[in-house]
């Protein structure tokens, strides 16, 4: 069992972009029973490859493993940890919040200032769209949290190094 | 031009020609009939297993043998599981393998068609690398591609996967030397900085001992370890699959080290301060209790697997390459250490702890072994199948030479000895006998592949250790679980010198240690295809040194306590 109160970490990974990439890659972490918290599979502008991220949590020396047994797979190019690098780090969040006419203003105040917006609306919801770091999307859940969540769904992470390199 | 295009099958059988291939094992199946009627015409010769995990094991001791790829040919479905317990064999000891399954047709894939399944999916983590191919014109590329994957780097089993349409449709594309591989490296030199730390370290040290591994073997650095050993006078110890790097009767040498190693070697490792692990890879067999493994030492560890680095333990240098380059580089650059001291403290635990075994009583295992190590001078190919046979024949057989004794080490495969055997016959070049070393439990696993090895009259010595037990699963019930034998009496053994005669293999018996020698020489003398020999051996004899999985090297125990012992707390 991946031990929740252990430190989130994020790997990109550059793959070859074949068929049965994904499974190999998963294979790698379920074989030590760990889980994948979440993941982003991406084509690159050379659409011969893919970029992945990966956040897992567990053991810095078994994600160590994980990470070079990912990168002895053949139709990985490679596979590197950028917890605490720096790199840009993007989610994306849709909340769907349920709220009455009259909750809506406090529920616009809190989207404005998390730089939020509204996708969708009716007579007793609100929809939002975040983007951001972790840390701001899950503040904003939590701030949420007073009205009734009727639906929350988050992207992986997209990382980009810092910088003129590629990741 | 039209009757110039090639099918998908005879592109692969073109392919297989020319990656040098001239046998391959296997077994044909409805999706698999497209490749055997291309075959009917080739040059390629095939060995007709009697179950695809024999065939398997087959292509494994053949690539041992010769350190070529094996190639196993199989049909869809059952065939293709059947090949798993091999591939992942293979996969374990880092056994070059190709591995061609067939598959039912693209466009039945996924639906549950008679004898699909998902044959890479299931295989994913025991192999090296596979594929499904989906077009008759990637064949070309792919082949080329398994071939390099399975035999460079750190070797391995690949896989093909082969829908009949794909075996059976057109191939239009050019053969080629192009691969597209864009993640897979091939180490070779180690980092001038990591040479130059390491041989540092080799310098200050005065009790050095090299741990030798199967990947010195596999890189074919026998002459550059011999070199390295005799240059700063370190003894040498070996793990299983390491036994013939470095010939067994030099002076240097400590045999095998670990659960069931020498003491001298097992005291070696202790009291050393400096462990240099020459493409071995740490198995919990070695360390025993990892934590109290190598604390007095300064550890080196070659591998031409990165992920090989830090996962049992932290090296002071690891040195990421191919063994025979990596020693090539350091060689030069590490000058003579004065080890007398310890050479002779080793030397009086040679004399104090030296391999023995009980002279009394019934027909011993380890004593067929010794007197085959002493009859054929150590001249013999063994494959060798899982207990304690085996661990007997690492013990009491003198391994000169590499590629000559042959071990599911890894995976620890009952059922290997005898099929792999078969490859190792059909690769021999070096006109010594092959000799099939298997218990009673093992042999049963896959002596069907009598008829196979009577069929090409294959000149191989199979030596059945009979004790009538599981005698491994024994002795730790013996030891650890109060005498209570569960599940590990093989009453019900057939006559094995009636088996083999019902397969037109002659049959040979031996009762009495008297008898051991005559009846090997006389085996040893036939030339006409296999011959069987039944030992029924001491049926319960306990295999020493032995260290308690999970234990502290230190803990090895020399002969049958008196008391009884705690369940180990290590892995099996």
């Amino acid at each position: 069992m991946t031990n929740t109160t252990e430190k989130s970490h994020s790997i990109s990974l550059k793959v070859a972009n074949k068929p049965g990439v994904l499974v190999r890659i998963a294979l790698v972490f379920s074989r030590r029973g760990y889980n994948i918290d979440s993941l982003v599979v991406s084509p690159t502008l050379d659409s011969r490859f893919s970029r992945m991220n990966i956040v897992a949590r567990g053991n810095p020396k078994i994600l160590g493993q994980i990470i070079i047994q990912l990168e002895k797979l053949v139709d990985i190019v490679h596979a590197k940890d950028r917890t605490d690098m720096s790199v840009v780090e993007k989610e994306l969040a849709l909340i769907k919040v349920k709220c009455s006419t009259e909750e809506r203003t406090e529920v616009l105040q809190l989207c404005d200032h998390f730089k939020a917006i509204t996708v969708d609306m009716g007579e007793n919801y609100i929809t939002l769209q975040i983007t951001g770091n972790s840390d701001k999307i899950d503040a904003m859940r939590s701030l949420l949290e007073k009205f009734e969540i009727i639906e929350y769904i988050r992207t992986g992470k997209v990382i980009m190094l810092r910088g003129e390199d590629q990741t | 031009m039209k009757e110039n295009i090639l099918n998908g099958a005879e592109t692969i059988l073109e392919c297989l020609k020319r990656e040098g291939v001239e046998t391959l094992f296997g077994y044909p199946g409805g999706s698999a009939i497209p490749l055997f009627d291309a075959l009917y015409d080739s040059n390629i010769k095939v060995v007709l297993s009697r179950h695809e995990q024999g065939a398997t094991h087959m292509a494994d001791g053949y690539a041992r043998q010769t350190g070529k790829v094996g190639v196993v040919l199989v049909t869809s479905g059952p065939g293709a599981t059947n090949t798993i317990t091999g591939i992942y064999t293979a996969m374990m000891d880092s056994v070059p393998l190709v591995v061609l399954t067939a598959q039912t047709i693209t466009s039945n894939l996924g639906k549950d068609a008679f004898q699909e399944c998902d044959t890479s999916g299931m295989t994913f983590t025991t192999v090296k690398h596979s594929y499904l191919v989906k077009d008759p014109n990637d064949l070309p590329r792919i082949m080329k591609e398994a071939f390099h994957i399975a035999q460079t780097g750190r070797p391995g089993p690949v896989l093909i996967d082969l829908p009949k349409d794909v075996l059976a449709g057109p191939c239009t594309a050019p053969f080629t030397d192009e691969m597209d591989l864009p993640g897979y490296k091939v180490p070779t030199y180690a980092k001038e900085s990591d040479i130059d730390e390491a041989a540092k370290i080799i310098q200050n040290s005065k009790k050095p001992l090299l741990l030798v591994g199967h990947g010195a073997m596999i890189s074919g650095a026998s002459r550059q370890v011999k070199e390295l050993a005799e240059k700063i006078n370190a003894p040498v110890t070996s793990t299983l699959l390491g036994l013939g790097t470095f010939p067994a009767n030099h002076p240097l040498s400590l045999g095998m080290l670990g659960m069931h190693g020498t003491v001298f070697a097992n005291k070696a490792i202790v009291e050393a301060d400096l462990i240099f692990s020459i493409g071995s890879r740490f198995d919990d067999r070695i360390t025993g209790k990892v934590e109290e493994f190598g604390q007095n030492a300064k550890i080196i560890h070659i591998d031409i697997d990165a992920a090989e680095k830090n996962k049992i333990l932290k090296p002071d240098v690891f040195l990421h390459g191919d063994v025979k380059l990596v020693l090539e580089q350091l060689l030069p650059k590490v000058s003579s250490l004065k080890t007398e001291a310890w050479n002779k403290t080793i030397d009086t635990w040679k004399k104090r702890f030296p391999l023995s075994y009980p002279r009394q009583g019934g027909l011993r295992m380890q004593h067929v072994i010794r007197t085959l190590s002493e009859i054929t001078q150590g001249k013999a190919i063994l494959t060798v199948d899982v207990g304690q046979h085996q661990m007997w024949t690492a013990q009491f057989f003198d391994a000169n030479y590499p590629r000559q004794l042959h071990n599911s080490g890894g995976a620890g495969t009952m059922g290997f000895g005898f099929p792999s055997s078969i490859g190792a016959a059909i690769g021999n070049t070096t006109g010594w006998p092959v000799f099939s070393i298997v218990g009673d439990g093992g042999f049963q696993m896959t002596m069907s592949e009598l008829s196979t090895a009577a069929i090409h009259k294959l000149p191989i010595k199979i030596l059945v250790l009979d004790n009538k037990y599981l005698g491994m699963v024994r002795q730790w019930q013996d030891m650890f679980y109060d005498k209570r034998y569960s599940s590990v009496d093989l009453e019900g053994n057939p006559n094995f010198v009636k088996l083999a005669e019902a397969y037109g293999i002659p049959g040979l018996r031996a009762r009495r240690n008297a008898d051991v020698a005559k009846v090997l020489q006389k085996a040893i003398d036939y030339n006409d295809g296999p011959i069987l020999v039944h030992f029924e051996c001491e049926k319960e004899d306990n295999v020493f040194p032995m260290i308690p999985a999970g234990a502290s090297i230190t803990s090895i125990i020399t002969e049958t306590p008196k008391v009884k012992l705690e369940k180990p707390t290590g892995s099996t």
